[in-house]
């Protein structure tokens, strides 16, 4: 059996791109290297959109990313089910592209913020977060400086009352209403979350230990399964 | 009107500007007499940048050549000082290639700009010698952290390098941040990269093979940083073209980024014979010294260099510090594919030149001819000064001013708490949380350990794997440096060289940033002269190469200067990074262990500052063969897996490298003091010592170790327990330390 694939979306200005490969090869899959200008998703069974600043995000976070065309055939792939991940700037663009309601701000502190944080998993009904348990806690590093999730009140209530709030932050670090660090679309293959796994996968390098492994071990078990 | 070369040699008698360009009279008259005419303004601007102290290195070379002149034998230097960045093999057939250089002007008059684009600017340096940038740190120092100067720039700074860098994808790994009133009205911004490169990919600034293409690509150039060429326009030109400029360049880390991506497809393409990052000087500086070091010749058409702003005049436009650009040569064959691989990432590239064999650098404006000069004289045959020097006045009462006569506190919690607090001492995470430590994936240790540590590895497509890794660290003590110049860039050298050998890694190289005041001081001179002297012989006894670096002048307010500063970066290799030793406690019941003898040295102290405000009587005394010896251990114990954890001592001494190593990972510890004197045993800053800890399974053959090179060992302690207890002295809970350590700095600056 061949490794499930996960294409990995550069954009000019995409940063971690190499580290959510090297995480998606370290959970076991065979990461896809897929660029913004191309329009052909070459038959991934799933998508991440990695961190970075896309565009240098002169404009809004994520505007002028979600025009690439690329993001066209991203847009048709996630309506039809295909599992898609978008963390940082990722989560910015999935925003940006309407694939999940809200958005991404200037942090409450107005500094960018790099930490290991304490995070806690609200949902494990997503492809990406099935192999944690409700009400884990764990801790995966963060950086940005537009991080502030904000949405309608309505919109808020709706995320809530429907479990499609993945992942809250413990400790609050950049005033995102209802600590709100990662949602899901309504069908629940869409995530985007500002946290960073990628960076949380192995003891050597990055965050402290591997707490961000699951996102991508869940992914590929699924796939596997499927 | 265009000042030709046959205008000029009609009208010899015209006066040009150049004392306002900062040049000499017999300087003026050497380009006179190198040309055999006056010279064109186009020209002027050209000597007159290439000659200037940033570039020439004028006052500052007959001092530098010590670094080469007494360089130790190493097998590991590939690329030496003289090159954009001097590249060192880290073995498995990987280099790593690394520079610090200094932005302190610019970060002054406009602290964001001028902070982001020395960032910008070493990673080009970096970039031009083939490799892929992979790190950056950065080592500050401003006026007092109280004053109200230092909260416009030390926040501007701080946000300029995070914004530049976070958004250019390079994890910054360390550095320094240390406060001192003598900064206020020059603080130093000092920013060193660090690239990796297959040993056979090595690219050099140089243009050889007449025919071969001049390629200027990256940004447009706009009238960034060229105050002295509105000078020129004005004097020269009547049409009033002489707008207000600014003299700060302005940053763009994504085109940056974007400039990095498509260098490192050119170099896998094998498209590059030349390159040469634009800086200081720009396209005078890229187009001469290119020249130079290559065939000798070269012609461009100047018109055709793509501007942000359509009124630039030729002298503007060689003067230009615009960011972002880069210039390579490339044989005609490969024109097609090098414009491809640009295209492919949006970045604008345009032939502007040929290679020559005339020994001539030609350029035309239009069709007339207004630059025809041999770039050597403009590269490399600068003026050089012997510029005289003296011992500073009062230097010998300074020294003489013991902090013997200080009163001792008796009160050593209070001490240790009041030291630990101080802003030089306190938790810099107020500004390394703003800075990206994690993009990349191989960062394995950053601030606050003593040195950065990455892993070699996923640097080029297809390259082959390894465990090796490399660790940075840069130091510097500008208080040690006052009382004692040539000793004080020892101790720089020292404490850096000891910060990577801590983590495991062996010291292979280093580069330096010296900043100093005015070298027309002589009392200056001699700082710099002295501290030169101290770094070549101390390199030379480490056994480690200066490979570059950057000399930073006219540090000074009126006649204050700062003191003198030189910042020593010091490149280190694991041969296995997975070996790498954290710098706090880690587990329970562990040994604590000192290294190295304390004796009572408290000149230019951290403590002698806090409590008495004061700076006198000599730095601690230097021991390099005590330094070589306590690396040794540090390495081999690494190596054989000996050690959980490593931190060196240096400001504020054994106490605050206890305190430090506590708060890593909230574990405690209790520790008995060896000596019979609590506060030396504390707070004495005796260079070449280290605490570590060791399991007690491992101690026996650690002492060993330890004796076989004669590095003095005592066992202090263990780890455990949730607070810093030394016996009969202090017991201070960690909750309390961390509150004292982390308040400090978001206090000062929000």
């Amino acid at each position: 059996m061949s490794a499930a694939r996960v294409g990995v979306v550069t954009f000019p200005g995409t940063l971690d791109d190499q580290d959510a490969a090297r995480a998606v090869r370290h959970a076991g899959g065979e990461a896809v290297p897929l660029w913004h200008a191309d329009t052909d998703l070459k038959g991934v069974d799933a998508l991440f959109l990695p961190g970075g600043f896309s565009y240098g995000d002169y404009l809004r976070c994520g505007a002028i990313s979600r025009f690439a065309p690329l993001m066209g055939e991203v847009v048709r792939a996630a309506g039809a089910g295909l599992p898609v991940l978008g963390t940082c700037n990722g989560f910015q663009i999935l925003c940006e592209a309407h694939l999940l309601p809200g958005a991404l701000v200037r942090n409450g502190g107005l500094h960018y913020v790099c930490r290991d944080q304490r995070l806690r998993i609200e949902s494990t009904d997503t492809p990406w977060t099935s192999g944690y348990t409700a009400g884990q806690e764990v801790v995966i590093p963060i950086k940005h400086g537009e991080g502030r999730y904000v949405a309608a009140p309505d919109t808020i209530d709706a995320l809530e009352a429907g479990g499609q709030v993945v992942v809250r932050y413990l400790g609050n670090p950049n005033g995102s209403l209802n600590d709100i660090a990662g949602i899901r679309n309504e069908a629940g293959n869409v995530v985007g979350l500002m946290p960073h796994p990628e960076h949380a996968v192995e003891d050597l390098t990055g965050g402290p230990g591997t707490d961000g492994l699951g996102f991508f071990t869940s992914i590929l078990k699924k796939l596997v399964n499927a | 009107m265009i000042d030709s070369v046959s205008r000029a040699e009609q009208t010899p008698g015209e006066r040009l500007p150049y004392v306002e360009l900062g040049m000499k009279d017999e300087e003026y008259q050497r380009v006179r007499d190198i040309l055999g005419r006056r010279p064109t303004s186009s020209e002027l601007a050209i000597y007159s940048v290439m000659w200037s102290e940033h570039c020439s290195y004028k006052s500052s070379k007959v001092h530098l050549r010590q670094f080469g002149t007494k360089a130790p034998k190493s097998e590991a230097l590939l690329v030496g000082m003289g090159e954009n960045a001097g590249v060192v093999d880290i073995g498995d057939g990987w280099a790593a290639t690394f520079k610090i250089e200094s932005h302190n002007h610019p970060s002054y008059v406009e602290p964001h700009q001028g902070a982001a684009t020395g960032v910008g600017g070493i990673v080009r340096d970096i970039m031009s010698m083939g490799a892929r940038p992979v790190a950056v740190m950065d080592a500050l120092r401003f006026g007092a952290a109280d004053a109200p100067d230092t909260r416009r720039v030390l926040p501007g700074v701080v946000e300029g390098i995070s914004s530049y860098g976070n958004c250019l994808g390079l994890p910054n790994i360390g550095g320094e941040l240390a406060f001192d009133p003598c900064y206020i009205g020059n603080p130093l911004v000092n920013a060193l990269c660090v690239g990796l490169l297959r040993k056979d990919q090595i690219k050099l600034a140089t243009a050889p093979g007449p025919g071969n293409k001049v390629v200027l690509f990256g940004a447009l150039t706009g009238p960034d940083g060229i105050g002295g060429a509105s000078v020129l326009a004005s004097a020269t030109f009547e049409d009033g073209s002489e707008t207000k400029r600014p003299s700060v360049q302005v940053g763009d880390p994504f085109m940056e980024k974007l400039l990095i991506e498509c260098c490192l497809e050119l170099f896998q393409a094998d498209v590059v014979v030349g390159i040469q990052d634009l800086g200081a000087a720009g396209v005078s500086c890229a187009t001469t010294e290119l020249a130079a070091n290559g065939t000798g010749g070269m012609d461009v058409q100047l018109d055709l260099v793509p501007l942000r702003d359509p009124t630039l005049r030729p002298e503007e436009i060689l003067m230009s510090e615009s960011q972002e650009r880069m210039m390579a040569v490339v044989t005609p064959a490969d024109i097609p594919a090098f414009l491809e691989i640009c295209a492919k990432w949006d970045i604008p590239a345009t032939v502007i030149g040929e290679v020559t064999d005339t020994k001539r650098l030609v350029m035309t404006w239009h069709g007339e001819t207004i630059v025809d000069l041999p770039p050597g004289t403009a590269a490399n045959e600068g003026p050089v000064y012997e510029r005289p020097f003296h011992e500073p006045e009062g230097q010998s009462a300074l020294n003489a001013d013991d902090p013997a006569r200080l009163a001792r506190p008796d009160d050593l919690r209070a001490t240790l708490l009041r030291l630990l607090g101080s802003p030089n001492l306190a938790s810099k995470e107020w500004v390394t949380g703003q800075y990206d430590r994690y993009v990349r994936g191989n960062t394995v240790l950053a601030q606050p350990a003593d040195a950065g540590v990455l892993r070699v590895s996923e640097v080029m497509p297809g390259a082959t794997e390894t465990n090796r890794g490399i660790a940075l660290a840069t130091d510097g003590n500008g208080r040690y440096a006052r009382l004692d110049p040539y000793a004080g860039a020892q101790l720089a050298l020292a404490e850096s060289y000891r910060n990577v050998a801590v983590t495991g890694a062996r010291p292979l190289a280093v580069t330096n940033c010296l900043n100093f005041g005015s070298p027309e001081d002589p009392e200056v001179m001699w700082q710099f002269a002295e501290a030169v002297r101290g770094l070549a012989d101390a390199c030379k006894a480490l056994g480690v190469p200066v490979t570059g670096g950057n000399v930073s002048f006219y540090n000074q307010t009126g006649a204050a200067p700062i003191h003198p500063t030189p910042v020593v970066g010091v490149l280190g290799v694991l041969e296995d990074v997975r070996r790498r030793v954290p710098s706090g406690f880690t587990g329970l019941g562990e040994r604590v262990v000192l290294l190295g003898e304390t004796a009572d040295e408290f000149g230019g102290s951290q403590w002698a500052q806090v409590d008495h405000d004061h700076l006198g009587g000599l730095p601690p005394a230097v021991n390099l063969e005590a330094e070589r010896a306590l690396a040794t251990v540090l390495v081999e114990a690494a190596t054989r897996g000996l050690l959980t954890g490593s931190h060196d001592l240096s400001d504020g001494g054994l106490a605050i490298a206890i305190a430090e190593a506590c708060l890593a990972n909230d574990v405690g510890c209790v520790v008995t003091l060896p000596g019979d004197d609590a506060f030396t045993d504390l707070f004495s800053e005796s260079a070449s010592r280290a605490l570590v800890t060791v399991v007690p399974e491992s101690f026996h053959a650690f002492a060993e170790l330890c004796s076989v090179h004669e590095v003095p060992c005592s066992t202090l302690g263990v780890t455990g327990g949730s607070s810093l207890v030394v016996e009969g002295v202090l017991d201070i809970p960690l909750p309390e330390l961390r509150q004292t350590h982390e308040s400090p700095l978001p206090a000062l600056f929000g």
